[in-house]
């Protein structure tokens, strides 16, 4: 892409930020008929939900229903969001398969029995509701899906090609990816876990790489209007676990003795590390679900708050500072995309690499 | 609060969906991608070998080359040497013979002159006896008729006629 179309689309997509944040504002203000509340509109953005909106016009909301799947008492109950007419207070009750469903900020409560309508009580939590199981396909879920389709489309089209000819020297999509996946294997696979090793896992890595990034990327799409994937702390703690797993398992006898009886030190610091290391396993895959999840959240509120600078001011003067500071964010955070997920790969190719590391002593 | 609190339902989609594309991906994508790719680093690999094989065949190519030129100098060279070695011999060789022809002839007409020399010296007796014996018998004839005379005369003559 030239610089030109580059730009264009860069202005595009900003403007789009500001007209889907703005319509969101509007929205809430003329349903609540209250005080602009910058917390609940970054959260709603942040956090996931049950319809994949795409843009309210004047009062008109656009938005994709998606369904909702639970597991109540009374079985599985599925119906569509849209049954919710966008209301996310609590206030519109479903009512399916013999059980009354409300949605409260984002999360599907079912009335308790006898109940019809949804009590909220002072620590503002629903009072005769529970939570039923909840594996809805929920904007996240359906992002995960696109993103599936887009990571199939780009890199079994890019396969094909080597398939075509021996000795294909790469052109069109290959050559885009050739040098990402070579990258992923020489400058992380093999200095990490070496040479001999590190074949075994690079179908992970380069999954787990290209999964990040790409949903790291859409996150910033504002069309996209939040479906914020890579910073919901279910989906990095699901991939944390599985670098948790892959490790654990992968761990060799060599492994296991620096966890439970460090090599080269006295008896006493032995037992004493012998904790600290135990820790030390489970603290590398929640740093890892940590550091994904808070930078690229952070990131999103950054961006978020400055917009909502504009209506917390009422003011359009303030517009165009909120507007060049979310610019310097937002470039930030396309180069963020790439680090994190970078970051997320590079760390769990250094713990494969520990697990499997063979040498006689420290 | 909610928003550190994983939802059941995303992990739930995030496993299947992960494996899925773990799966397909692996199957589909990355295998034909990594295999094409160290498939052409080998070959690369191999032609960049076979290219380093084919410099040093040629290097020794060279060197074999220069060392039959090298041959082959030297063996002008010898030939050339063994040829005015043989030019010197035959000269010295004619010179040689010439030489000893030219003594044998000069002694051949040493040998030659000799013996007409003795036949001269032999003929010349011959003559000289003849002709002292013509002398004689007219010496003879005419002093017969005074015999002191002719005594005398005889004496005279024979005293003469020394030999050589």
């Amino acid at each position: 892409m030239n610089l030109r179309a580059f730009r264009t689309l860069f202005l595009g997509v900003l403007l789009i930020t500001y007209s889907a944040v703005k319509a969101e504002v509007t929205n809430t203000e003329q349903k609540e008929e209250k005080k602009f509340d910058p917390k609940e509109m970054i959260m709603h953005h942040v956090k996931d939900a049950y319809t994949f909106h795409i843009i309210d016009i004047h009062d008109q909301s656009y938005s994709i229903p998606l369904p909702v799947i639970l597991w109540t008492e009374n079985g599985l109950t599925t119906f569509m969001s849209s049954a919710f007419h966008h209301d996310y207070h609590g206030k519109e009750v479903v009512e399916k398969n013999g059980g009354r469903f409300v949605n409260f900020h984002e999360k599907i409560y079912q009335l308790d029995a006898g109940a019809a309508t949804l009590e909220i009580g002072a620590d503002e939590k629903p009072v005769n509701a529970h939570k039923p199981l909840d594996i809805s396909i929920t904007r996240n879920v359906f992002m995960m899906w696109i993103s599936m389709l887009v990571l199939f489309l780009i890199f079994i089209g890019a396969a094909r090609k080597y398939k075509k000819s021996e000795n294909f020297i790469p052109k069109g999509i290959a050559s885009f990816v050739e040098p990402l996946v070579l990258f992923i294997r020489d400058e992380i696979a093999i200095p990490m876990i070496g040479e001999k090793k590190y074949k075994k896992y690079m179908p992970y890595l380069l999954t787990v790489f290209f999964f990040i990034w790409l949903n790291n990327i859409f996150g910033l799409i504002p069309i996209v209007n939040g479906a914020n994937l890579t910073g919901n702390i279910a989906f990095t703690m699901t991939l944390a676990l599985f670098t948790f797993v892959i490790t654990t398992f992968s761990g060799n006898k060599n492994y296991w003795k620096h966890i439970f009886w460090m090599p080269g030190v006295p008896v006493p610091m032995k037992i004493f590390l012998m904790p600290i290391e135990i820790i030390g396993i489970f603290t590398k895959p929640i740093s890892l679900m940590i550091r994904l999840f808070a930078n690229i959240t952070a990131g999103h509120i950054i961006v978020l708050a400055l917009m909502s600078l504009i209506f917390i001011f009422n003011s359009i003067a303030v517009a165009p500072i909120s507007v060049a500071f979310s610019l310097f964010i937002i470039v930030i955070e396309i180069v963020v995309t790439a680090i994190q997920a970078y970051i997320f790969t590079i760390l769990s190719a250094l713990y494969f690499g520990m697990a499997t590391e063979e040498h006689e002593h420290h | 609060m909610d928003l550190v609190t994983p939802g059941f339902g995303l992990v739930f989609w995030t496993v299947i969906t992960f494996l899925i594309l773990l799966f397909i991906l692996k199957k589909f994508a990355w295998k034909p991608i990594l295999g094409a790719v160290n498939s052409r680093e080998e070959s690369i690999k191999d032609a960049l070998a076979a290219a380093e094989a084919a410099r040093r065949e040629m290097e020794n190519l060279q060197a074999d080359n220069e060392k039959i030129l090298q041959e082959a100098r030297n063996e002008r060279e010898l030939m050339m040497k063994e040829a005015r070695d043989i030019k010197v011999k035959m000269v010295a060789d004619a010179r040689e013979e010439a030489k000893f022809t030219t003594e044998k002839m000069i002694l051949q007409a040493q040998e030659a002159i000799q013996s007409e020399k003795k036949a001269a010296v032999a003929e010349l007796k011959n003559q000289v006896a003849t002709l002292s014996l013509e002398i004689a018998e007219k010496v003879v004839k005419h002093e017969l008729s005074n015999k002191d005379q002719q005594e005398k005369l005889v004496q005279e003559m024979l005293g003469k006629a020394t030999l050589n």
